[in-house]
Order: C-alpha cells, then structure tokens, then sequence
C-alpha cells in the first residue's frame, strides 16, 4: 500500500476524528462548534483532493494545456463552506442565548439544569 | 482603537484596496477563479474593519443596519429574478440562452454575471448582518432590560 | 406552460417568496405570501402527481441535461411525498398563525420566511434528482428549522435548538462524506446516473463505507433509535406550529432521502450484500418498543407525542427492513398517515397549551368538560395512532403486519401488537386526564378554542378518518412507488 500516495485520506482521517472527538466530548458549546468545524473541513478537504489530477493544470481554458484538474468538487464545496459558515454563525447566536438564559455554555452544567426543569 | 494613529492611517489605505480586490474577484468570476460569495465576504472584510477601528456607530452610518437588512433580501431576488426571466422568455429555470437571443456566449456571460452580483449582495450583506448582531448584542440586551424595568 | 414547467416552481414559489417575507411588515402580509406560496406549491402538486405515477417528469435546470446539470425528477414516489408535505404545509399555516401570534409577536416577517424556507428546503429534497443537491435543500431546511426551533419561548427553546444543530450536522456532513465517497468512485452525482455506474464498482470498501456513512447520516436526521436524542427536545420547546410541522413533514422526508438513496441508487442487489435489513429490523424494534415506553413515562404532553414519533419511526424502518414491495408500500402509507395523525395530536395539545398555558398532562384534568371539541379530535386522532379500524392507523398496521406475515416473522407481528398497546397507554394517560380527572380550581375560566383553531384540526382528523376508508389514493400509489424504488415494475 502506498501510504504518502493516500497522506490526502490520512489527513482526512486524522481532521473527521479530531472533530468528531470535541464534538462528542461534551466541553463547552463554543469548542463543540469549532469542532463541526473541523470535522466539515475532513469532508471538505476529501472531496477537492479528489479532484486534484497531478500533473495537470488549474481549470481555466489555456492554449497548449489539455489535462486540467476536475473544478466540480470545488463549486459543491463552495456551497458546503457557505453552508458550514450559516451553521457556525447560527450555532454561535444560540450558544450567546443559552449563556443570556441559563448563565453557563458549559455542557454539563448545561444538562443538570435542563433535568432540573420542571415538567421537562 | 480610533486613537492609534498607525492603524487609522493603515487602515484607510487598506480599505479601498480590499474593496476593489472584492470587485475585482467579483467580476472576473466567469472566467478565473472567483465569484459572489468570494467578493461577497472580502467586501463584508472591509467594512467590518472599519467597524473594529472606527467603531460600530461610523460604521453602521455607513451602512445602517436596515439597508443590510435590504440588500440581502435584494441580491436573492436579483438572482431569482434573472432565473424566472429565463422562464418568462421560454426557456427553463436560470436558462441564460434566452436572454441574448442568438448569441448563447453573450448570454451565458451575461446571466452569470448578474447571478453572481445578486449572490455578492447577499453575501456581502450577511456577513455584515452577522457582524453586527454579535456586536451588537450586549447593546440589545441592556435595551431589553431597561425595557423589562420600566 | 405545461406541467413539466410549473412542477419546479413548487420549490422555487416559496424560496423566492422568502426573501420578499423577510421584508414585509406587520403581521398580516407575511402570513398572507407565506399561505399564497404554500397553497401554490400544494396545487401544483395536485397537477403533476397524477402525470408523475404514468411517467417520471424530469426538469433540466438552466436547460443543461444531467450529468452536467441538476434535473428535478419525479415519480410516484416523491410525487407522493410532495404532495403530502405541500398539503400539511396548507394545512398548518392557517392553524399556526394564532399561536405564532402569541409566541413569536414580533418580526414575524422574519419567522414567515424562515418557514418558507424550511418548507422550500424539504420540497427541494423530495423533488431533487441529485444526490448533492438534496444536502444542500437539507442544510436549507435544517438551518431554518434550527432557527425556528429557538423562537419558542421556554428557556431551554436555545438549548434545543443548539443540540438539533449539533446532531443535524454531523448527519448532514456524514451524509456528505458518502456522496463524496461515491463521486470519487463514479464521478457523478445525478441519482439516476449513479444507479447506472454503482453496480461495476459495488465491490471496493470505498462505496460499502460511503453506504455506511449515507445510512448514518439519514439516520441522524430521521431519529431512528439511538440516533433520536435530539427530537424530543426539539419537539417540545419549539414554537407551536413550528412542532407541528416538524412532526408532520421533517422525518417524512428524511425516510423519502434514505429509501431513495438505498433503492434507487445503491440498488437491490447490493443492499441484500450489506447487513442492512437486520440492522433496520433490530433498530426498529428497538425504537418502537423502548420509545413507546419513554412516551408511556413522560409528563409533558409534548414530550410524550415526541417520543411517540420516535417510536412511529421505528414502525417505518422496521417497514422498510422486510425489503419487500409489501413492506416498502406499508412504509409509505405509514409515512403519510403518520404526518396526518402525529399534525392532528400535535394540533389538539399545542391548541390545549395555548388555552391552558401549560404542556404538562396535570394541565389536562377535566379538559373534557371545558374543550370537548379539542379533547374529542385528541381522542380521535389518538384511536387513529393506536390502530382501530375506520382509521388510518388501522391501514399502516394491517399492510405492516400483512408485510412481516408474507416472511412468516411472528416476531414483528407481536412487536407492533406491543407497540399498540403501549400506544393505548400513552394515549390513554392524556384522554384518562381530560375525560375523568376532575378540574382543578382556577381553571373554571378556561374556554373551548377558537374555530381558527378547531378548523383545521377537524379537518386533519376528518382526514384521519377518509383515508382509513377509502384507501385508493395512499394504498395505490405506495404500491406503485414501492414496486418502482424494488425495481419490479417498468
């Protein structure tokens, strides 16, 4: 197996765990942002890897150059990075009401007071 | 920030470049790289560094909250409006061939053209939007409970 | 213009009406554009499904045939699904305006074209033939249901809404890794195209995964079992009408994304390759009974029709597992009966909790005497979710259990018998309240809904009852649908 012809798998790898590892560690809502974050930039970083052909060139029509990379993953990744940027900023707004409402944006004492919530 | 003199100086050359670097990603989209949401952001960049130098209140004289408010709106029905006129003159939806009958290099030009200034507006817009109503927020809410007081 | 022409503008009236509805001032004007579209969309719906069971209707965006473009292709199937969100949609905006009146008094021009755009992001779902397309239509819908969510007025409304965010993009960005996984392998994303080009490479890791990755993403956004903790909150903290229309369309069409993806595109053979029906069987089961039993516990009302729904998909993907036409057909006719009765029951005890102004099921001590009009459709509509003949309910159980009966598997038979009873449990302990617990002092004021209330509410029950008789619209067309996603049929 060629392992440094994969390093673009690898690093997806590596960013989804990284990600998915502060999404689910329950610490504090801003981090559990940041790590969605990263988490989308593994799915990001997969799909326009995939279009880099080596050797060939940036997709603008040139004269003298007939092997160009492929530049659809770049336009769906265009709208998954403006998507990833809605969701951040509305993930951001609601971790500034849950801290207006409950005082706290840490996850833990975000769940006891929610247990605590009567005819919840 | 307003009373340090490098970063007003610094900034008020900046300004203007970021914002023809925006029009400039702007308008050459159809041919190399770039597009609305790019310039959309890179001329939102601009005013939300005059806003962290010179301070919300300037800034939003600039471009008051409802205008923002506006233009996001606006930009998405400019790219909808161009897509249903597609329809309108008997094509399909965001069908550019029939704008410029008879020249479909002209028309595909044109039609993105205008599709991509409509999604810089409401990029460029939201972003701003955004900006403002995190910085905005502490401001909002001591209205709120002033409010909730009286 | 044909058909073919308008079929589109069922997604499109209302995305571009959302931008104009965010503009609009007051109260009326919003909720005016916003009902014009919905019905708009519904009618148009009503014309192209009929066409679509001959033949799928496919419409090429900007003129550029797929693969190069994005095609809207539809078929008995999403024709079917269409119609039903359209018309719940119709359904709900006249019921939602009094209590969005009340919960959201302010920018309502703001809140209309965020429904708008939920509503338009699930149209675009069902109607898309793209596979990246439907996640951008999800993010639409998710990222406006996300903000509607948060305008319900409890104090954990925010919180809610930050989980469903939470676990709605992780499900959005699975999903996009399987896309992304099978465009590396094929390199395209039309479904149809897909459908055509997975079968040669069916065989490498890369394309089982992305079937992994796809399954659990759907899976996150459809609530299916371990994957529901976020409904439940989100359920019952979100505005009114917002839970109402969730409950109604939202999973809906999250079931439409999984079957299309798993049939059309992966195709038969190679899901009886993956272990996907027993996966689907033994969440199902699961689902139905763990969550009917959550829902029997629970003390707040909304809490508990949550809970419900997660049960009730549990009943779909348990449908789905037998991978047969019968199965599938049952699958759907659920799905449309489930968003008729779940609207219905949401609508009775939302009406409730704007009246009373309390979700929890103490609040419901002899509401018989005080609303029976209310209490009557709650009772209704619940005989239609546990399954007693005339109701629409009865229908999905007996093709489901028709289904599991056809494979000779006694034991799903039993679970939906359980999952019955448990309905007749959960049910039970609100009708028990209204009906035979006296009124608790300081609720001798409390008076029968307003008929802007009660109309549609009626007439989602009325639906309850129609279609539990006259079978011909659901029964048919699922069995269509069903035969078409199996292949069987041309």
């Amino acid at each position: 197996m060629d392992w440094l012809g994969h390093i673009n798998y690898w690093v997806v790898i590596f960013l989804m765990m990284t990600g998915f590892y502060t999404v689910i560690a329950r610490g504090n809502m801003v981090k559990i942002i940041i790590g969605l974050n990263i988490f989308q930039t593994s799915a990001f970083i997969l799909f326009i890897s995939a279009g880099k052909i080596i050797g060939a060139s940036s997709p603008v029509l040139e004269k003298g150059v007939d092997l160009y990379s492929n530049p659809l993953p770049h336009v769906l990744i265009l709208t998954a990075i403006v998507v990833g940027v809605a969701t951040t900023a509305v993930g951001l707004a609601l971790a500034v009401r849950v801290r207006e409402n409950y005082g706290s944006i840490q996850d833990d004492r975000l769940t006891e007071e929610e247990e605590a919530e009567p005819g919840l | 920030m307003k009373t340090n003199g490098i970063l007003r100086v610094v900034t008020r050359f900046l300004i203007p470049l970021i914002m023809l670097f925006a029009l400039y990603i702007q308008f050459h989209g159809e041919y190399s790289p770039g597009g609305g949401f790019q310039a959309g952001v890179i001329f939102a960049a601009a005013w939300i560094l005059f806003a962290l130098v010179f301070g919300l209140d300037e800034a939003l004289a600039v471009i008051p909250a409802k205008a923002q408010k506006v233009l996001a709106s606006v930009g998405v029905m400019l790219y909808s409006f161009i897509g249903v006129l597609g329809v309108v003159l008997g094509g399909r939806f965001l069908d550019f061939n029939p704008l410029i009958p008879g020249s479909p290099q002209g028309a595909q030009q044109a039609g993105i053209i205008l599709v991509e200034l409509g999604v810089g507006i409401t990029v460029a817009a939201v972003v701003m939007i955004v900006y403002t109503l995190f910085a905005d927020r502490l401001r909002v809410v001591a209205d709120l409970t002033r409010e909730e007081i009286d | 213009m044909s058909i073919l022409e308008w079929m589109p503008f069922s997604v499109l009236l209302p995305l571009l009406a959302a931008p104009v509805c965010a503009l609009l001032p007051g109260r009326v004007l919003p909720w005016l554009l916003a009902m014009i579209s919905v019905t708009a969309s519904a009618v148009i719906m009503a014309f192209v499904l009929p066409e679509a069971v001959q033949a799928p209707m496919r419409y090429f965006f900007g003129d550029w045939p797929p693969p190069i473009g994005i095609e809207y292709r539809v078929d008995a199937v999403n024709g079917f699904i269409g119609l039903l969100i359209a018309l719940m949609g119709t359904v709900i905006l006249p019921w939602g305006r009094v209590s969005v009146n009340r919960e959201v008094p302010q920018r309502q021009g703001l809140f209309y074209a965020l429904f708008l755009l939920s509503f338009a992001g699930l149209m675009g779902i069902t109607l898309t033939g793209d596979a990246f397309n439907v996640f951008v239509f999800l993010e639409i819908s998710s990222l406006s249901t996300y903000v509607l969510v948060a305008q319900g007025r409890s104090r954990a409304a925010p919180l809610s809404a930050f989980r469903y965010l939470v676990m709605g993009t992780l499900g959005a960005t699975f999903y996009l890794i399987g896309i992304g996984l099978i465009y590396i392998m094929t390199g395209t994303l039309n479904m149809v195209d897909l459908a055509e080009r997975l079968p040669a490479v069916a065989d490498s890791g890369a394309v089982q995964a992305a079937f992994g990755f796809i399954i659990v993403g759907i899976g996150l956004k459809l609530a299916l079992f371990p994957l529901h903790r976020w409904l439940p909150g989100a359920y019952a903290n979100a505005p009114s009408a917002v839970t109402v229309f969730l409950a109604s369309t939202a999973t809906k069409v999250a079931i439409y994304v999984l079957l299309r993806l798993v049939f059309t595109v992966f195709g038969l053979e190679f899901v009886r390759q993956m272990p996907f029906a027993e996966v689907f069987f033994v969440l199902g089961v699961i689902g139905i009974l763990f969550a009917s039993l959550w829902a029997v516990e629970q003390d707040n009302a909304k809490r508990l029709l949550a809970y419900s729904s997660v049960a009730q998909v549990g009943y779909m993907a348990l449908a789905i597992s037998f991978v047969s036409v019968a199965g599938i057909s049952a699958g759907l006719v659920h799905m449309f009966n489930h968003a008729l009765m779940k609207a219905a029951l949401f609508m009775c005890v939302c009406t409730v909790i704007y009246q009373v102004g309390s979700p929890s099921i103490s609040a419901f001590n002899g509401l018989g005497r005080k609303m029976p009009l209310t209490m009557l459709a709650f009772v209704l509509a619940g005989l239609s979710l546990i399954g007693v003949p005339l109701t629409v309910g009865f229908i999905s159980k007996w093709l489901l259990i028709e289904a599991a009966m056809d494979q000779g598997n006694w034991f799903a038979v039993v679970v939906v018998l359980i999952g019955s009873l448990l309905a007749v449990l959960y049910i039970g302990k609100i009708a028990e309240a209204a009906w035979l617990k006296p009124t608790p002092e300081g609720h001798e004021t409390i008076r029968e809904a307003r008929p802007a209330l009660l109309l549609p509410m009626w007439l989602l029950v009325a639906a309850n009852f129609y279609f539990g008789i006259d079978t011909r619209l659901t029964a048919d067309v699922a069995r269509r649908g069903a035969e078409m996603l199996l292949g069987v049929s041309p």
